[in-house]
């Protein structure tokens, strides 16, 4: 099953209804933006010329669409304009996700950077450099700057203070913002009054629809505003499930409006009849929140009817399409500007804190600085999808897998399809309704699907009685994946250890990757001791990037796998803090970790920054299946 | 009210609700913006500055707290254009991906090789582990306070706090 990366996304935009004018009619039809991913088809024809710009100075200036949120864009297409122009890194300008300037790169999403907009960038440079036949890229046997070490070209500003973020953005006479939030999922607003926070100083308030917004000279200021009007709104509140009742929800919430998806190999139902060694297997996932460092932040300014807002977005031209939709103007008319960001993770795909800065803005005429809080960024940021798994497998006589039925309830689809070499084989994603707004997020489903099928095909090889190892090279034939799982298993020793540590591989948007893990079990907490990750995406463009990637991937994924989770009751996040939402730290780095990064020349780059997540919770869980002889089939993993 | 304090060696007195945070009077009083918010609730460090040379979490700090105290921020480091030992540790590790949790890290560290000018690893994931990266550089990170107290930040770092 091969879909592109970026069409499958779960996705639920913002939906604004704004009157705008009370003399419009009232009751516009809502606000509902469905994206469309023409980023890749666009940035192959953008001409060479409105890609790259020589200046006298010999300052070469490269133009992209696509944004950076840590990831490493920025450095990669430096390094790919020095690489096909010959001029040093220093003299290479990036100017990104400007959507008055830049080409439309399409959303930074899908690991798609690597393998379509470094493409693009070289072949354009090239062009600008003038090699013939027009285009052609230096192979990889020449290159001198790509697939060599290279930090982040901007690192003097970002440790000095001076990199201004999305929220450290400042203009002339702007004023700061809040929101009103409504108190619970499901809640909604039956009356307030704004006059309580024009009461005080200096405060600016607009209502529209649902929607109240206030700003004053200060942040401090505008929440004051926003209290007062709080403590007098009334609010209508519905039923919300809770988050220890959500599988059973979920199951008994299958969408009524989009029909399950499935894929089909062989005939897995006679297969599973016959009398063979049959197992089965339940796996869940909850909800997780992204938690960037920097939660949404925007500046709205208005001028002459047109808008420039500056934000922390991925999607710098769906966030111009969604304001021009939700204040019914031109997109030529609306200009976002996404400085370098703190962080994404897949969570910043959408534009509310554009659309709310610029409302405010709009009533206040002046610029509009809104920050969301850490508070509003767990709670009405979207969520990375819960799921459940049901499988169903079969061996053959030869301890083969002869048959593999696998469903995801409401998880997602990357990364749905096996990659073993199963003759018989179904595979189905159920839509549900989810009870949380839901979105991307690092790998988005891969984590999940990868997570629910490496433990199973653990669980398959202890009933076949075989080495996890041996039992999945057995049943792989991609070259790739037996590559790194070899790899890893090498540096891990794993020969020696196989009775008492993890592993896990995975395949997914181009890239490969395997672990090994051993960990403890100690006072019901599962400790990492050791993880050994084997990653290969072609040609390494740069390997100090991509050893960062890995490295926070395998961090990151250890949140996921061992203590993150929204709990919610009554409509609201139980743990929507820092303080109850435990992320990785300092300490829980393994003592013992370690990155192969496999090399391949030979084949296209495919990206790096989401991939070797999705082996990390499987190693983890298979590890603890090792120590402990207990099975554990839901993330978080208790010991 | 008037709060009166020093903020990189310069006096200055703002006048405002005495309750707000130092964070919100650093950035969008004094347009020091190098200081970032990550969760007001003091969980995070990403707002951390040093204040009579202690770090402390000025989003949970108001500012009449630090009335009469000295405060130092991430934009006063770098003094005369040369980036102080930690700065110039971060940049050579690459301990950085998004950056928004650097300057924080960077004052952590200064504070922390002031107090322990060679600590061992344990002693700097200890010292740190406070500070969240949600990117999850540690690695890189306790790559640059290691070399930064090889190059004998821990003295540099007393040096700054008295300027």
């Amino acid at each position: 099953m091969r879909i592109e990366p970026e069409r499958y996304e779960l996705f639920e935009a913002p939906a604004y209804t704004f009157t705008l004018d009370r003399r419009e009619f009232l009751g516009v039809a809502g606000v509902l933006v469905t994206l469309t991913f023409t980023g890749e088809a666009h940035a192959q024809t953008t001409p060479a010329g409105a890609r790259i710009h020589v200046g006298d100075n010999g300052i070469v200036t490269v133009l992209t669409g696509k944004v950076e949120v840590g990831q490493g864009a920025r450095t990669e297409v430096a390094m790919a304009v020095a690489e096909e122009m010959g001029v040093a890194l220093d003299n290479v300008r990036v100017v990104m996700a400007d959507t008055s300037l830049a080409p439309n790169d399409g959303i930074t999403a899908g690991s798609r950077t690597t393998p379509s907009t470094i493409p693009a960038v070289r072949k354009a440079a090239a062009a600008a450099r003038g090699v013939l036949p027009a285009g052609s890229v230096k192979p990889v046997k020449d290159w001198t700057v790509l697939g060599k070490p290279h930090h982040r070209i901007d690192a003097r500003e970002i440790v000095t203070g001076a990199h201004q973020y999305p929220s450290d953005i400042r203009r002339p006479g702007m004023l700061y913002g809040s929101v009103l939030r409504a108190p619970a999922y499901a809640a909604t607003l039956a009356s307030a009054d704004i006059e309580a926070g024009r009461k005080i100083e200096g405060a600016v308030v607009v209502r529209d629809g649902d929607f109240i917004g206030c700003a004053a000279p200060t942040s401090h200021a505008a929440r004051q505003a926003v209290d007062a009007i709080a403590k007098t709104a009334q609010w209508k509140t519905a039923a919300h499930p809770a988050s220890k009742d959500l599988f059973e929800y979920l199951k008994a919430h299958r969408s009524t409006s989009r029909q399950p998806r499935e894929q089909t190999r062989g005939s897995v139902e006679p297969a599973l009849a016959e009398p063979a060694k049959k197992l089965s297997g339940v796996y869940r996932v909850p909800y997780i929140q992204h938690a960037p460092m920097e939660p949404r932040a925007a500046v709205a300014e208005w001028s002459d009817g047109s808008v420039t807002v500056w934000t922390g977005t991925q999607n710098p031209f769906g966030v111009r399409d969604q304001l021009a939709q939700a204040f019914r103007i031109p997109a030529s008319r609306v200009r976002v500007i996404v400085p370098d960001s703190g962080g994404g993770f897949g969570g910043k795909h959408t534009g509310e804190v554009a659309i709310e800065a610029a409302r405010i803005a709009k009533e206040a005429g002046k610029p509009v600085c809104l920050r969301w809080t850490r508070q509003e960024e767990f709670t009405w940021a979207y969520f990375r999808p819960a799921g459940l798994f049901e499988i169903e497998a079969s061996l053959d006589a030869g301890g083969r897998i002869a048959a593999w039925d696998f469903t995801n309830y409401n998880a997602g689809t990357a990364g749905i399809a096996t990659p073993y070499a199963t003759p018989n084989v179904r595979t189905r994603f159920v839509y549900c309704d989810s009870p949380l707004r839901e979105g991307s997020y690092r790998g988005i489903a891969a984590t999940a699907n990868n997570f629910a099928r490496e433990c199973f095909i653990d669980e398959l090889a202890a009933a076949a009685g075989a080495d996890p190892l041996e039992f999945r090279l057995a049943n792989l034939d991609d070259a790739r994946m037996r590559g790194v799982l070899e790899a890893a298993a090498r540096e891990f020793g794993w020969e020696r250890r196989a009775k008492t540590a993890g592993i896990a591989c995975g395949t997914e948007k181009g890239s490969y990757v395997a672990a090994c893990a051993a960990v403890r079990a100690e006072g019901g907490r599962v400790h990492v001791d050791e993880l050994v990750m084997a990653f290969e995406c072609g040609a390494i463009l740069n390997p100090a990037n991509l050893r960062a990637q890995i490295e926070g991937s395998i961090i990151q994924g250890m949140g996921g796998a061992l203590s993150e989770e929204m709990l919610f009751e009554n409509g609201k996040l139980l743990n929507g803090k820092f303080a109850q939402y435990r992320v990785p730290r300092f300490r829980d780095v393994p003592a013992k970790m370690r990155v192969i990064m496999v090399n391949r020349p030979d084949l296209a780059s495919a990206g790096a920054g989401e991939t070797p997540i999705i082996a990390v919770a499987p190693a983890i869980a298979n590890a603890l299946f090792a120590a402990t002889g207990a099975r554990r089939r839901a993330l978080p993993l208790r010991a | 009210m008037n709060v009166s304090f020093t903020v990189n060696g310069k006096r200055v007195a703002v006048d405002t609700d005495p309750t707000r945070p130092l964070l919100e009077v650093l950035r969008e009083d004094l347009a020091l913006t190098g200081t970032k918010y990550g969760c007001g609730e003091g969980q995070c460090r990403a707002c951390t500055v040093l204040m009579d040379g202690r770090p402390v979490t000025s989003c949970l700090t108001p500012v009449r707290a630090a009335a009469g105290k000295s405060v130092t921020t991430i934009e006063s480091l770098a003094g005369g254009g040369a980036l102080h030992p930690v700065q110039q540790a971060f940049v050579e590790e690459g301990a950085m991906q998004c950056g928004y949790c650097v300057p924080g890290m960077v004052l952590r560290t200064v504070a922390l090789l002031r107090d322990k000018p060679h600590p061992s690893d344990r002693e700097i994931e200890d010292g740190l582990n406070g500070s969240l990266c949600r990117c999850c550089g540690y690695p890189n990170i306790v790559a640059a306070v290691r070399r930064a107290s090889a190059a004998g930040a821990g003295k540099e770092s007393s040096d700054a706090d008295r300027a």
